[in-house]
Formats: C-alpha cells, structure tokens, sequence
C-alpha cells in the first residue's frame, strides 16, 4: 500500500506545486489521476518514485518511509516500480531486445532469466516480431508498448504511467489502456496520469482530481470531471 | 553473478568508448602527452645518472711527486697505500711516462713543445692514481696522505700535490644538479597530471552529459550506482590503455632521433638503447600509470555526476 501523510513540495512562495497531499492507494488498485498542466501530477509521481524529496510530510510503500532510504536502497525500492513517459524514453541505439533487457541487467538479473523473460514480455504486449528493431523503426504505439515491456519485465508491485498515450492516436490509445488493464487484471497497482477524458471514462476506475497542488476529488469509478 | 557483472560493465564501457569516438580520440591524445612527459622524466633521470656514474668512476686521487724523487721510495708508498683497506688499487706512473703521455697529447700545440725542448729536462714528476673501493672513501685516503709525511731518504717531503679536492667540487656541483632536476622534473610531472586527469574528468563529463538519457532510465529501473558508474570506468582505463599504447609507440622514433642528439652530451649514454633494455620495465609503468589517471578520473567525473542527481 502507498500513503501520502500531508506532502507538501514548495519551490518559492508563490510556486507550491504539492500542498498538504493525503492520499493511500491499495495494492490491486488502478488509480487515475487528472488536472491541469501544473495541477502537481507529476510532482506526485516524482515523490513516489523518490526522484524528488517533500518540502513537508511523508510518503510511505507500506510502513517504509520512502525517503528516509539511503542511495543503494533507493535503486532497490525502484526495482518494485516499472515507468512508462508520455515520451516513450527509450535508448535509440539500443534494440527492442536490448531496452528491454537493459533494465533486467540494471536489476542484477542472469542472462538465463533475460533471454527467457524478455521475448515472453515482448509476445504480451505484441512485438514478438520486432525484438530485433532499433526504435526509430516503430510506430508511436509501438515505442509505448516497448516501453510498457520493460517497465514490467522486472514483475513490478506498482506501474506508473505518466500520461502514456499524450503522443498517441485513437487506436494506439485504446490499446495501451487495455494493456495496462491487462497488467492491473494480474494484480499489479497501476497509476495513471492523463488528460485523456475518453480514457478515463470508459475505464470506470478510481479517479483523483488535482488542482494548484491540491486533491479536489477523489471517487470510485469516477469520470473524468474538472 | 559477480562475472556476469564485469562483463556486462566491460561490454558497456567498450560501447561507451566507440559510440563517443571523437570524445575518446581528445581524452586519448591528452593522457598520451602526459604519459609521453611522464616517460621522458624517467629518460631525464637515466641519462643524468649514468652520467654522474661515469664521472665518479673517473674519479680517483693522483698524488703527483716532486721530480728528483727516487723510484724506490715512490714505490714504498705505493705498498703502503695498496695495504689501506679502502683502496681498490693503485697505478704508478713513472716520470718518463708522464712526459710520454704529455707529448702525446699536446703533439698538435707546437708552442708547449718547443718550450719544453727548452727546458731540456723532463719537468714532470712520477705519480700514483689512487682508486677507492667506493667514492665515498676518497675522503679518508685523501686525509691520510695528507696527514702522513712522506719524506725522502735525504728527508725532504717528496709529495708535490695531491689532486682530489678539484674533482670533488665538480662531482658535488653534479650532483646538486642532478638532485633540483629531479626535482624539478617531479614537479612538472605532478603539474601535468593533475592537468590530465582534470581534462579527463571533464571529457567523461562530457561522456556522461552525453548519456544522461541513459543514466536517467538507469535510475528508474533500479540501477544501483556501480552499475551505473563501472562503465565510464572501464571507457577511462580504455582511455588510459590507449594513451599508454600511443606514447609508447611514439617513444621508439622519439628515443632513436633523441640517441644522436644526447650522445653528445652525455658520455656514454644512448637513450634509444636504454629503452629497448628496458622496454617492459618503461612500458608496464606508463600503462599502469594510463590506467590510473584514466580510473581515478572517471570515477570522480561518474560521482560528482550521481551525487548532483538525486
């Protein structure tokens, strides 16, 4: 489980990005968080995946205050959280093959364990045939679900997904959303950000939202409101 | 698990030097000139050396005795210094011999000739060089001729002068040379690399802005951070290798044009073969030295990097 106890995170004065955040997500569950540009989403995501340190309060993975963490427990605690960006982050001269596996490298996993896992990962999310492409060579949609592979290569307990499909069209949006319902489905906690109404709408899940830093709303089965 | 690590680190680091080649190539070149300085102190410090063992091998004392000394008491001293404990032994150069040896060195000087034409007599006394067991007992063989009246039969001194003082000073003088240049060598090799591993921290600094990218998924997968670091170290050893390789290379047509040139200064002494005798020795230090710089500098530039990210 995750909770936020009263995070706050003050830049100056007149920046406050997060202020006095309550929030606790279970285990199972797929949140969706929406607002504004500058609402503090990704302010939020950054605590959670302790690139960022709160002016104020506590963010806790069950009874682990997250920041209290010394530098080689940081890269352990991440090891339980897979990322996808909105703009893919994907290493270009690296192949398909390659970014996924990269990560199971970075995780200390054995080359036995990579060449069974990352092909598997890969045939989930349908780019069985692709292992060997470098990532220009692929479609919007494509780099996303590469990206969504090596995000849960490692089996992680939490996916974050800051705004996934912001580059995507119609149809790659759909199929993302239906991967990471998938990933939800076998009992991974999924976060999502995004400002896409149509996705929130018809995942009928949790949603939160933000604005100036704040939670405004927070509702079971929501829809996308501001 | 522990292999898989190093060779993943290897591999990597092997990537990182080939994919930032003209990134490399600068580090490379910087490292080879400091190594290539590095080397040529050691070349310095041979070349005086040998000389300063040349000079004190040609060192000995030269008692010279007045001319109307008989042979027989001149070879009486020579017994009794041959018994000295210091003394490795004693050459006795008999008047006529001397003035043998001096016309055949100033054959060409027609003046010193005819004046000693002139004088119609051999003006040169008979001599014994005296050659210690190690320099440093000169002294005290000196002192004691000194000290010791050696007289003829008729009870006149019959030593004219000792000459070891005016050799003394010129080996001292040498010497302190020899020991500020040292010094002064180890100062400019000490400046230079700092000045290398200064440009080569920066160079990996650039290597790692370069991949920033990559560190930064690095982070977000769980990386820890000598998983992170260990391939900027092995780019820096590569760095450091290479430079090694270079300056070596360079050393052969450096060393064999420097031969001719310090020949001539100093005695006895050719640069080009001192390096192929001592090749392994030479080459083993500047690779050592290659990889160090190249480690130390990259593992500072990684950490600075990783400290300054949270």
């Amino acid at each position: 489980m995750i909770h936020f106890d009263k995070v706050s995170k003050i830049y100056s004065d007149s920046s406050i990005a997060l202020e006095e955040v309550n929030l606790s997500i279970e285990p199972n569950e797929f949140v969706s968080i929406v607002g504004h540009s500058g609402a503090g989403k990704t302010t939020l995501l950054k605590m959670l995946l302790a690139e960022d340190r709160p002016t104020k309060g506590r963010v806790f993975l069950e009874s682990v205050d997250i920041h209290s963490l010394r530098k080689n427990e940081v890269a352990l605690y991440r090891r339980r959280i897979g990322v996808v960006f909105q703009d893919f982050r994907l290493l270009p001269h690296k192949t398909v093959f390659e970014n996924v596996s990269f990560a199971m490298e970075a995780a200390g996993r054995t080359d036995e364990e990579i060449s069974s896992d990352v092909p598997y990962v890969l045939e989930l999310v349908d780019l069985g045939k692709k292992l060997w492409s470098f990532p220009h060579e692929l479609s919007g949609g494509e780099k996303q679900r590469v990206a969504i592979a090596r995000a849960i290569v490692n089996q992680p307990d939490i996916v974050i997904a800051d705004e996934p499909t912001g580059n995507l069209d119609p149809i790659n949006t759909f199929e993302i959303v239906q991967i990471l319902k998938k990933i939800n489905d076998l009992g991974t906690m999924v976060i999502l950000t995004t400002h896409n109404k149509g996705v929130i709408d018809s995942l009928g899940k949790r949603v939160i939202s933000m604005e100036q830093g704040k939670i405004i709303r927070d509702s079971k089965e929501g829809r996308y409101v501001l | 698990m522990f292999w898989v690590n190093i060779k993943r680190t290897i591999k990597s680091g092997l990537f990182n030097f080939f994919r930032n080649s003209f990134v490399s190539l600068s580090s490379v070149l910087v490292m080879a000139v400091t190594l290539f300085v590095i080397g040529s102190m050691f070349f310095l410090g041979a070349m005086l050396n040998s000389t300063l063992e040349t000079l004190k091998d040609k060192v000995d004392i030269r008692v010279t005795f007045v001319t109307d000394a008989e042979e027989e008491r001149i070879l009486e001293i020579k017994n009794t210094i041959e018994n000295l404990p210091e003394v490795e032994f004693v050459v006795y150069t008999s008047r006529e011999e001397s003035l043998e040896r001096f016309t055949e060195r100033h054959g060409d000087d027609q003046l010193i000739l005819q004046a000693l034409e002139e004088l119609g007599e051999n003006p040169l006394g008979a001599s014994l060089n005296i050659k210690a067991k190690e320099p440093s007992q000169y002294e005290s063989v000196a002192n004691f001729l000194q000290n010791s009246d050696f007289l003829s039969s008729s009870g006149v001194s019959i030593i004219d002068k000792i000459n070891f003082f005016q050799n003394k000073t010129a080996i001292d003088t040498l010497s302190n040379i020899i020991d500020s240049a040292e010094k002064l060598g180890l100062l400019a090799m000490t400046i230079l690399i700092v000045m290398s591993i200064l440009i080569t921290f920066n160079t990996i600094r650039l290597v790692i802005y370069i991949s920033r990218e990559e560190i930064s998924v690095m982070k977000l997968v769980g990386a820890s951070s000598s998983f992170i670091k260990g391939p900027f170290v092995v780019s820096g050893i590569i760095y450091g290798i290479s430079a090694a390789i270079l300056s070596i290379i360079l050393f052969f047509p450096a060393t064999f044009w420097a031969a001719d040139a310090t020949r001539r200064f100093f005695v006895e002494f050719n640069v080009f073969d001192y390096y192929l005798a001592n090749f392994i020795q030479i080459a083993l230090i500047l690779i050592l030295a290659g990889i160090a710089i190249g480690a130390v500098s990259s593992y500072l530039a990684a950490s600075r990097y990783l400290r300054n990210s949270y």
